[in-house]
């Protein structure tokens, strides 16, 4: 098969038309806040949790091109975590993959927009998700079909701590690592709440970063809101060769509006009238 | 069968490099032949049948044609919800390889007994369910599966029907084949059970019954022109499956005939009890003992029709 090897038109023609990490990181925190309060729905916590993540990626961290999302020469981003919708789409809308107007829509009859990610009708969604510990398997397959085919992108998923219990992930764990698949990058949001308690006292993860080092993948731990060091860890990754790489980020769900901060309350609860107010007015404060 | 499929396989990788094998570490004796000959299309993902599903969604999702192959329930029950998501809902070109469909692994006992999967498969959107009846419908349907952008599930029953070349008859997916002629009665039959129809049809031509017998190999897109042939020009619809008659052939066609109006004369469903089975044996043993092999059907169809069967027929069969 082809190799695709010409650069991303987007990337080449420098960094002054990509966004600045720290505004694009805001702008989805505030999107993600009003989507969840308009469509009433859950996960504001989560989609702050791994903004910061996701800003590094769109902001230059992933080789995409808006204008043509299936660019064959594209990184693949698979968001495991789908119910963190509201924050993939906000970014993507803010890199220009659909208008921003669509994000009102978010959770709305008739929306594409759905709570959890869908590939239908919203370009730049690589792989729909919502049911956890799917995403790494299929990032797994296609970083396979990406060296079968000699092909030099990356394919890249992250993934939320409690997500880790599935064990399909681990399936994948081994797999990418028996087959030195050093494409493929695993990005753990690793906030330490899950759905009804601590990971902790669900199901405890550590030693985590150990448990990956021993399945064979590089694994580097970070803080998942210092944006220096998500960009640096994604280039350390890139020259990694032999083994997959796993960045495991520390952060902080709720991250950005301290009454939703390390509180499993917003894993589920949407915020309406003054308490999206204030998480809004805190988000403009924190910028 | 699966040996036919894998040879048939082997050749449609050699020429098509989009083509991807992956088994959840079984097929000694069999897989061999593929490896061998396409050993850069070839993975083994170990036992894993999660991870080879979404793995072979991933490498559809890059424009590959994934195959993946274990015994029947562990590449489907296993991974169902890999395959309702990564693979259905993506419209992805993997293709669903189980061996052993129905009670081919009879001694193995009940873990091993594909008894659902039709029904669980043909519920999935988008989904292609082909239960070939011989090696000459293996090959002949594989490749509108490759071709298909979507998913498929393909059941290999252990055993293989001698039925009409496909020189002879042409084989098309989603089209019942005509294995043979007659008015008094239709038996419709997927996978192995339509050499059971076969020979319950010679057994009913022996008392003046004549059969015709459809392989209805595509339980989906179901073959309803032929459905309602059947219900027009023969005097009932029987229905045969090793399976369990919830969901199966059985209720495709009955959903199907409701569907569209249509009303057949008579119409008898022979499968397999909801239930699992607590004895073991050989497949033929098991088809005796629930009462799908040649003598039953023949047996059952003659009272369906009104018809007392001399007993000594019925022995003489299966």
């Amino acid at each position: 098969m082809a190799t695709h090897d010409e650069p991303c038109p987007t990337t080449s023609s420098g960094a002054a038309d990509l966004p600045d990490s720290r505004t694009l990181a805001r702008r989805i925190r505030v999107h993600a806040v009003r989507m969840t309060s308009r469509g009433n729905s859950s996960h504001v916590g989560s989609s702050l949790s791994m903004a910061d993540l996701i800003a590094v990626l769109y902001a230059g961290g992933l080789r995409v091109d808006p204008t043509r999302p299936r660019w064959p020469g594209r990184d693949r981003f698979i968001l495991s975590k789908g119910h963190a919708s509201a924050g993939l789409y906000a970014a993507l809308a803010e890199r220009g993959f659909f208008d921003l107007s669509l994000l009102d829509s978010h959770c709305q009859d008739g929306s594409h927009l759905s709570g959890h990610v869908t590939t239908k009708g919203v370009p730049g969604v690589e792989l729909a998700t919502g049911s956890l510990g799917h995403g790494l398997p299929v990032a797994t397959g296609m970083a396979l079909a990406a060296r079968m085919a000699g092909e030099r992108h990356r394919v890249i998923a992250l993934l939320s701590d409690g997500e880790c219990d599935e064990g399909s992930n681990w399936e994948a764990i081994l797999f990418a690592a028996h087959h030195e698949l050093d494409n493929l990058v695993a990005i753990i949001d690793y906030n330490k709440l899950q759905s009804l308690k601590p990971v902790e006292q669900t199901l405890r993860l550590e030693p985590f970063a150990e448990k990956w080092r021993s399945f064979g993948w590089y694994t580097v731990e970070i803080d998942g809101h210092d944006h220096d060091a998500v960009r640096g860890a994604l280039s350390t990754a890139a020259g990694t060769s032999g083994r997959p790489t796993c960045l495991i980020a520390h952060t902080v769900k709720g991250k950005g509006v301290p009454f939703m901060e390390n509180s499993i309350l917003w894993h589920y609860r949407s915020p309406q009238g003054a308490e999206r107010d204030a998480a809004l007015d805190a988000l403009e404060r924190g910028a | 069968m699966r040996d036919a499929f894998i040879r048939a396989l082997t050749e449609a990788a050699l020429a098509d490099p989009r083509i991807v094998l992956l088994t959840g570490d079984l097929g000694f004796g069999v897989l061999e032949h593929f490896e061998q000959r396409c050993p850069r299309q070839y993975v083994n993902a170990g036992v894993a049948e999660q991870n080879m599903t979404a793995l072979a969604a991933g490498l559809a999702l890059e424009g590959r044609v994934a195959f993946t192959y274990s015994i029947a329930n562990f590449t489907t029950l296993r991974c169902l919800e890999q395959i309702r998501n990564d693979a259905c809902y993506h419209e992805a070109n993997v293709n669903i390889v189980s061996v052993g469909g129905g009670l081919s692994y009879g001694p193995l006992g009940p873990t091993h007994h594909a008894t659902e999967d039709l029904a669980i498969m043909r519920a999935l959107p988008g989904m292609v369910v082909f239960a070939p009846n011989d090696d000459g419908e293996v090959a002949a349907g594989l490749p509108a599966l490759i071709d298909h952008p979507g998913p498929s599930y393909i059941r290999l029953d252990r055993a293989s029907v001698m039925s009409p070349a496909v020189d002879d008859l042409p084989f098309a997916l989603g089209r019942a084949r005509r294995l043979r002629e007659g008015d008094d009665v239709t038996l419709v039959a997927c996978g192995g059970m339509a050499g059971e129809a076969l020979a319950a049809a010679e057994t009913l031509q022996r008392q003046g019954l004549s059969c015709r017998v459809l392989s209805m190999h595509t339980i989906r897109p179901l073959d309803t022109d032929a459905l309602i042939e059947a219900a027009a020009e023969t005097g009932g619809i029987v229905t045969i499956e090793e399976h369990s008659t919830i969901g199966g052939l059985g209720t495709a066609c009955a959903d199907a005939l409701l569907d569209l109006g249509v009303a057949p004369h008579r119409f008898c469903k022979i499968a397999l009890p909801s239930a699992f089975t607590t004895v073991v044996g050989s497949q033929a043993f098991l088809r005796r003992h629930y009462r799908i092999d040649a003598g039953a059907i023949a047996a059952r169809v003659a009272a369906l029709l009104g018809v007392t069967q001399q007993p000594r027929l019925t022995e003489t069969v299966g």
